[in-house]
């Protein structure tokens, strides 16, 4: 029997205003413990919630940017769980007016687009931190408790592990370019869970979900789904049946772990939060926070295809995330060429990324000193060999190509004069690849080019070598 | 009028984390009856297109700017906590 993978998303992502959503406590990352509070967070008798209007202005945001129709009215609902986590012993959240209903997300995958419908985006707060130790007891940090979070549930629409992850990349780019969150998963300013199900293909209704938790990266939420599947087809396929649950993936095994059965446990007892009173979003409100929205990335790639002429594929991947495209523009604004730029970005940039595990803001690269190298390739000042050591000093160091290659002596050598005097010397002392190469050995040029570049120190014109040895050689 | 049963009450005080004796059992089953005895009451009329009342004031639109303030100072309040260490508050575990 084949199956058809049905999954939905649920995004949390932390929103960056200056202070909570409830209280006037900075809400920004890496405090030490218990430091950003304020009495609201400890739910002290007779404190009271007042809403931050920053966040209510972000949340539409990405309301907006995500194709949400905004609420005219909202309110906030209590959520009630007891957990140490939240002094208050609820959660408020918002459960029947949130801020934003409906709304997509385009996706491609294997070249096919496909918009994956939002169900909702809704304003809540979120939860402290705890340190479980081993001595049977936990360790409670409120820095968290009232950070302000949007959660974005997707419609179930997503039909494969690549598809989540398309989701997750676009989702996150779109956001981030609106700049209410960093969304950073390694932070956890942003997380998601996801639900699961499989059913037999044709058949109309979905089958019994799992729910997976604890999905810490964008790998692990596409090898998460995955095993999932795996796990749930399986079952069915030897006649067992799914159990409604929630699971943790497990980063070290790979496997999915069971966590608990959802339940009649699962009663949250709804109540709007009588603390709160109801906020009215007007026309003008409206107006003016979808005219703060700065061009998002899908119109970015088609700007860059259609005005720059770059391949779709650049597009895509230079729009990623704002920082990139956004250098990517400044160079292209300082004069370099836009394809060769993309290729470095792409190419050599994104390596020394990986490698070194930095974002592009960490180094000392600038648009200026990008755009200075590419412009003495260009002219032939330097060879793409030299170019790579002027890189890595650009990405280290800083400042502008040309004063390296000067302070260097890196200039590229395009004297025929000098390369002629070079290639008859490595002739002379290399006969026989003479031999070989009227022999019709091509491989005998290649040895012979290699000779002449090591002994220029990388610095003469592979062209003009390459013209001037076929001349020399004919001449044996 | 809407029944409430023992069993139910039991089950709503056990969300709630309350324990209750049976003669407070007894007591709030018939309390409750009579609360959602008046919502009957609302039910009697046609409510289908009326938008729900969520707040008894009309207030609108409550808001703080986004800005610092009345931060606690740490120790301060952990005056007021039973156990911590190295600034953390300390509570059993209750799942891991």
């Amino acid at each position: 029997m084949n199956f058809e993978t049905i999954i939905g998303l649920e995004v949390h992502v932390e929103l960056k205003t200056n202070t909570k959503i409830f209280s006037s406590a900075p809400s920004h990352f890496g405090a030490e413990p218990n430091k950003n509070i304020h009495v609201t967070d400890l739910a002290y008798p007779g404190v009271m919630p007042v809403l931050n209007k920053s966040v209510v202005d972000f949340g539409m945001k990405a309301a907006m940017a995500l194709n949400c129709d905004i609420a005219d009215v909202m309110h906030f609902d209590r959520k009630h769980y007891f957990y140490p986590d939240n002094p208050k012993a609820y959660q408020i959240s918002q459960e029947d007016r949130p801020i934003g209903v409906g709304g997509w997300v385009e996706i491609e995958v294997d070249g096919k687009k496909k918009k994956i419908r939002l169900n909702r985006i809704h304003l809540e707060e979120d939860a402290g931190k705890l340190t479980h130790t081993e001595h049977g007891y936990s360790l409670v940090d409120l820095n968290r408790q009232g950070t302000p979070l949007i959660e974005i549930v997707s419609e179930a629409d997503i039909r494969s592990a690549d598809e989540a992850y398309a989701f997750l990349e676009k989702l996150k780019a779109i956001i981030e370019y609106t700049g209410v969150s960093d969304c950073r998963m390694e932070e956890g300013s942003l997380r998601c869970d996801a639900n699961i199900s499989l059913r037999p293909v044709g058949q109309k209704e979905f089958g019994t979900k799992t729910e997976l938790k604890n999905l810490n990266s964008f790998n692990f939420v596409r090898r998460g789904i995955i095993k999932e599947v795996e796990r749930q087809e399986k079952i069915l396929l030897s006649g067992g049946v799914i159990e409604q649950e929630t699971r943790r993936y497990d980063e070290s095994t790979g496997d999915t772990v069971l966590m608990r059965i959802k339940g009649s446990a699962d009663d949250y007892r709804f109540i709007n939060d009588p603390d709160l009173p109801e906020i009215h979003i007007d026309e003008d409100w409206k107006a003016r926070i979808r005219a703060e929205i700065p061009e998002l990335p899908d119109a970015r790639k088609d700007r860059y295809m259609n005005e720059l002429g770059l391949p779709a594929y650049d597009a895509m991947v230079l729009t990623l995330t704002k920082e990139m495209s956004d250098f990517y523009e400044a160079t292209v604004e300082a004069g370099a060429d836009p394809k060769l730029a993309s290729n470095w970005l792409m190419g050599e940039v994104s390596a020394y990324l990986n490698a070194e595990q930095k974002e592009l803001a960490e180094t000392k690269l600038t648009p200026e000193g990008l755009t200075s190298m590419i412009k003495l390739i260009e002219d032939g000042t330097i060879s793409s060999k030299i170019a790579k050591k002027v890189f890595k000093e650009l990405i280290e160091k800083g400042g502008i190509a040309d004063d390296i290659v000067k302070a260097k002596g890196l200039v590229q050598i395009s004297d025929e004069g000098t390369l002629r005097k070079m290639v008859a010397e490595t002739l002379e002392a290399n006969p026989q690849s003479i031999v070989d190469y009227k022999d019709g050995k091509g491989r005998a040029l290649g040895f012979l080019v290699g000779q002449i570049m090591k002994a220029s120190k990388g610095q003469a014109n592979p062209q003009l070598v390459n013209k001037i040895l076929l001349e020399e050689i004919e001449k044996h | 009028m809407t029944k409430v049963t023992k069993e139910e009450l039991l089950a709503v005080a056990d969300r709630a984390m309350l324990a209750l004796t049976d003669e407070e059992a007894d007591l709030f089953t018939e309390d409750l009856a009579t609360f959602i005895g008046y919502a009957d009451k609302l039910n009697e009329l046609d409510l289908e297109n009326v938008v729900p009342m969520t707040h008894a004031l009309q207030q609108i639109n409550v808001m703080r700017e986004d800005v610092e303030r009345d931060v606690l100072d740490r120790d301060e309040m952990l005056r007021s906590v039973k156990e911590h260490q190295n600034g953390e508050i300390k509570v059993p575990t209750i799942l891991s």
